[in-house]
């Protein structure tokens, strides 16, 4: 694969030289300081795989990936050991290394890039199909596309459950117990016999109720301890 | 501070490769200095939020030469600045100093 390197600092750079050098399925044919020689390379030259680090002055590894409109395979590269999940919303990542990495990792992520190609579409294929933050509900004989992060409150209403989003209000012929299982659990959370809530969208918290735009949700005893424990309390 | 600098990590990616051992290390002779300068410059300007970034770039080096108490203290610097608190800063200039005398009698 050829490859270029896109890092500020002059010894990153060399390390990643040294660990392609000993690497036979990648040769480096570029290495640049700053993001925006590397652009005026990729314009005229194609490359496989970018080694990016993230964290640069004035141009950082993520306004480059924005500037490629065909970019190629990238692994990123950071000091940051704690790294955010960012780096996942782009497809084109394969991997990231965290400084200072070893040839053990360096070439564990060449394979991945290696095997990139092939898996992607697969990939992208069962994404679609089964979207995790997509939920389907039955109303009329028709199927409603909600998106999961979207729902505020699921109230029980007899033999009914009341979908409020931040969109719309959806009644539907269902149980708490059905829904609940379907939402992920991280998120969601049954607060009352009655409700299930998404705790990121509580604005307030009083001793027994809670505060969704203008819903005051009822918090049972019971489930009040759970309640606590998920939000990030001061 | 009771963090020793070492070139563990360094003889480690070399395998034996001598030429590459002393490219590497003059490579951290070089831009050690440098990016101390900047950094320096960077504070004596009270413009914090670049001294961040000269530490979050410092923190690379401080991992090479294996200092882990000093990689901790430089992320605790580093969020320190960005929010134009310095009062980490002699902890860690003890860090750069240690760094500097290593580099310069390797």
């Amino acid at each position: 694969m050829d490859c270029i390197i896109i890092d500020d600092e002059e010894m990153a750079r060399t390390i990643v030289e040294q660990l392609a050098a000993n690497n036979h399925d990648v040769d480096i044919v570029g290495s640049f300081s700053n993001a925006i020689e590397a652009i005026k390379y990729l314009n005229e030259n194609e490359v496989e795989l970018i080694f990016l680090d993230i964290h640069m002055p004035t141009f950082t590894g993520f306004d480059l990936i924005k500037t490629l409109k065909n970019p190629p395979k990238i692994i990123l590269t950071t000091s940051d050991r704690n790294f955010a999940i960012e780096a996942f919303e782009y497809e084109c990542i394969v991997d990231y290394y965290v400084k200072p990495f070893m040839q053990e990792r360096f070439d564990k992520g060449i394979q991945k890039a290696l095997s990139f190609g092939t898996n992607k579409n697969v990939e992208h294929a069962k994404a679609t199909l089964n979207d995790v933050n997509v939920l389907y509900i039955n109303i009329d004989r028709r199927l409603i596309k909600i998106d999961i992060p979207t729902i505020k409150i699921v109230e029980a209403k007899g033999d009914y459950i009341l979908l409020k989003t931040d969109n719309k209000n959806y009644t539907v012929h269902s149980t708490l117990k059905k829904i609940e299982d379907k939402l992920p659990k991280d998120t969601f959370l049954k607060v009352h016999r009655s409700y299930v809530i998404n705790t990121n969208k509580i604005i307030d918290i009083e001793d027994n109720s809670v505060l969704i735009e203008k819903d005051v949700i009822p918090v049972s005893r019971s489930n009040r301890p759970e309640l606590m424990r998920r939000l990030n309390l001061l | 501070m009771d963090d020793v600098p070492n070139l563990d990590y360094i003889c480690q990616l070399s395998q034996g490769d001598k030429d590459f051992m002393h490219k590497i290390l003059q490579v951290v002779k070089k831009e050690l200095p440098l990016e101390i300068c900047t950094y320096n410059l960077h504070l004596a300007e009270e413009d914090f939020i670049m001294a961040a970034e000269d530490v979050h770039k410092l923190k690379h080096k401080i991992s090479i030469l294996g200092l882990e108490k000093g990689y901790h203290l430089a992320v605790d610097h580093e969020e320190n600045l960005i929010k134009g608190n310095v009062s980490l800063k002699l902890d860690f200039d003890k860090i750069l100093e240690l760094m500097l005398r290593f580099i310069e009698k390797t």
